[in-house]
């Protein structure tokens, strides 16, 4: 699985080799896909590629297209345009049910009628096992998933998490080429998540095909995936390993995804300008379009001009909105561009901090990360 | 719409599925907790109880009317055991036949999309408001002897519909099928399709997602609508007497002998109508979870 592991990336020159490897191992291996969707005003064209044994995650807002891209690769949504193949076999064009393609539904879609046994034992059953040995198979995969106990349960007596595995298995049951998994932990309650997403890492890392999972979560797609895909607007806005898309964010949507202050200008040196005219100073030597990035924590708010500070950003700024973020506040400020600093309780109430009040905002050139637009 | 959904019945409100909380909540509201304003205002209560006098005062009158001392001679007729069991038959086939056609018809009209299909629904749902003459006409005009389909049946397979049993099940199916389709359009309507999206994806034919998933899904709706369809269909008359005649053991339902008891023996007529009353209340004691109870 490891050997298999790549993260291409698009946006980083020393990745590019390893991308092109992707491509060409997803021309007979994996998955190649350029998935175009009209649909009235939504227009979508993103482009999948992905060797087997990676996982995929499809990460945007809602109503980016998320979901129309993965009902595109089960064949439940026509392609308008562009390819789909896997493992070498053009699919666009075959109806769901003759594509290896496993789906995991977002609230699952467990067969009411059916036990766990029978739900996972229906797709080898329709793809014409017998009736004996597709109970067999479905048995020991829900054994493999922990649910040797629940086989005979309907799918209204599981918990959420079980039925998640039901539906992984019934998904797996399939021998897919290609695992679909849509928000596969959003039907979940807040403490079942944490469990179930460490299980469902396990399982993924054990699938040996290729697995795309769409999810609007960046924390599940930070986990779960190998390689990240955002796509805002039905279009791919960034691309990479997860660790390359938290440090290096190219817009707003994925900025705040991953908690940081993201600024867009031009860099000469080790300053880079704002459109609204404010500058920022960094360690990076940069020129031409600039991306600079510096996580809320390394803002520190002073009430006066603070002198003999080693910071070399500051600027004037005024409290637009308070809001507790875990132990910490995070202050919203406004001025000479917008920022947001964490804070911990006991500064902010030392500091007096309400709506209004003006504040001197610090950033040591350090703590910022400058790269290129 | 709760009542055709398999995931609710019987749930504790432990299930999984998002919508199991609001569902049970709209099945429980009416029984407990509501408040309940006391005292009716005159003018709505007064037509109600003018309306339920009416509806309940012939029943009554049938029963205060009924001739009990001489009721088992008048039960033991054959005559009555004819008809009555000619009715049964004739109503389950004519269920039967609606369920093999209408079932089918309803998913098309639910689950497919074609130019026309809002006349094709109107067709359907015509034989409900047409008078039921005028539906027994139209099948003479179609399958009689001389009719339209009716006349090759004659010539070709020796078939003669009108004034035979068979006949009786097809005026009955006619008038009793829409109901069904009506009922199954509606079920099929609120079950979700990402069901046999699913079964798609697993490797499912459409005909295969709709045997083993949907069917087993809308088989309420379906026994909801077979019910209604085997009422209409054992009291049907006007389609009936039209198109199949009155013929003692052949032709002739309960409804039919009812009517013809009537002119000279209304001793009779009496004990047939408490006999089909009594099959209705049967009927809808089957039912009453269904609809009286969760409405």
């Amino acid at each position: 699985m490891t050997a298999a592991r790549s993260h291409a990336s698009p946006t980083s020159g020393s990745h590019g080799a390893e991308a092109e490897r992707v491509t060409e191992e997803a021309r007979d291996r994996g998955l190649d896909a350029r998935l175009v969707v009209d649909r009235g005003s939504f227009h979508l064209d993103v482009a999948l590629t992905a060797a087997p044994g990676d996982v995929v995650a499809v990460l945007g807002p809602n109503g980016a297209g998320k979901t129309t891209a993965l009902r595109a690769l089960a064949g439940l949504a026509p392609l308008s345009g562009g390819h789909l193949r896997l493992d070498g076999a053009e699919l666009d064009g075959v109806p769901p049910e003759h594509r290896p393609v496993g789906v995991v539904f977002q609230d699952y879609l467990l067969f009411p009628h059916l036990s766990a046994l029978d739900n996972v034992a229906f797709g080898p059953r329709c793809r014409g096992a017998a009736k004996v040995e597709s109970r067999a198979q479905a048995a020991e995969l829900l054994a493999r998933l922990g649910l040797a106990d629940h086989a005979s349960a309907r799918p209204a007596g599981l918990s959420g998490g079980q039925a998640q595995r039901v539906a992984l298995a019934r998904a797996l049951a399939i021998r897919p080429r290609l695992l679909l998994l849509d928000e596969p932990l959003a039907a979940l309650d807040a403490r079942t998540r944490l469990d179930v997403r460490s299980q469902l890492r396990r399982h993924l890392a054990e699938f040996e095909a290729v697995a795309v999972l769409v999810t609007h979560d960046p924390l599940d797609a930070m986990v779960l995936a190998d390689r990240l895909v955002v796509i805002e607007r039905g279009q791919v806005v960034q691309e990479g390993s997860p660790a390359d898309i938290a440090r290096r964010p190219r817009t707003d949507y994925i900025a705040q995804l991953v908690g940081l202050n993201l600024y867009r200008g031009r860099a000469d040196g080790h300053t880079v300008r704002l459109d609204t005219g404010a500058a920022i100073t960094t360690t990076e030597e940069l020129s031409g379009p600039a991306f600079v990035a510096f996580p809320p924590g390394a803002v520190t708010l002073h009430l006066d001009r603070p002198s003999g500070s080693s910071a070399r950003n500051l600027w004037r700024c005024e409290v637009s909105g308070l809001e507790t973020h875990g132990d910490q506040i995070r202050v919203d400020l406004t001025g000479e561009l917008p920022l947001a600093a964490d804070l911990t309780t006991i500064a902010a109430a030392e500091l007096g901090l309400h709506p209004g009040a003006l504040v001197w905002a610090a950033v040591k050139a350090a703590q910022t990360h400058a790269y290129p637009a | 719409m709760t009542r055709h959904d398999p995931t609710v019945s019987g749930s504790t409100g432990t299930t999984t599925h998002a919508s199991a909380p609001a569902e049970d909540a709209l099945v429980g509201g009416p029984r407990r907790g509501r408040v309940r304003r006391s005292g009716a205002p005159l003018p709505l209560l007064l037509p109600a109880l003018v309306g339920l006098a009416f509806l309940l005062l012939p029943l009554i009158a049938l029963l205060v009317r009924t001739p009990w001392h001489s009721l088992p001679t008048q039960l033991a007729s054959t005559e009555v055991w004819q008809a009555l069991r000619l009715s049964l038959v004739s109503a389950t086939a004519a269920t039967a036949v609606s369920m093999v056609l209408g079932v089918p018809l309803a998913w098309l009209l639910a689950r497919t999309d074609f130019p026309g299909r809002g006349l094709v629904r109107a067709l359907v749902t015509l034989p409900l408001v047409l008078p039921p003459v005028v539906g027994g006409v139209a099948l003479l005009l179609a399958l009689g002897r001389n009719g339209v389909v009716g006349r090759w049946l004659d010539a070709w397979f020796g078939i003669t519909l009108p004034f035979t049993t068979a006949g009786v099940v097809l005026a009955e199916a006619f008038v009793a099928m829409p109901f069904l389709v009506i009922s199954v359009e509606g079920t099929l309507r609120a079950a979700d399709p990402r069901y046999e999206e699913a079964a798609a994806t697993l490797g499912a034919s459409r005909f295969t997602a709709f045997r083993r998933i949907t069917l087993p899904l809308i088989a309420p709706g379906i026994a909801a609508g077979a019910v209604l369809a085997w009422a209409r269909a054992l009291g049907e008359f006007g389609a009936t007497i039209t198109f199949a005649g009155n013929f003692p053991g052949r032709t002739q339902t309960m409804p039919l002998a009812v009517y013809l008891a009537l002119q000279n023996d209304p001793a009779a007529a009496i004990a047939l109508s408490l006999v089909l009353l009594a099959v209705s209340i049967a009927v809808l004691a089957g039912l009453r979870d269904r609809w009286i109870t969760a409405s």
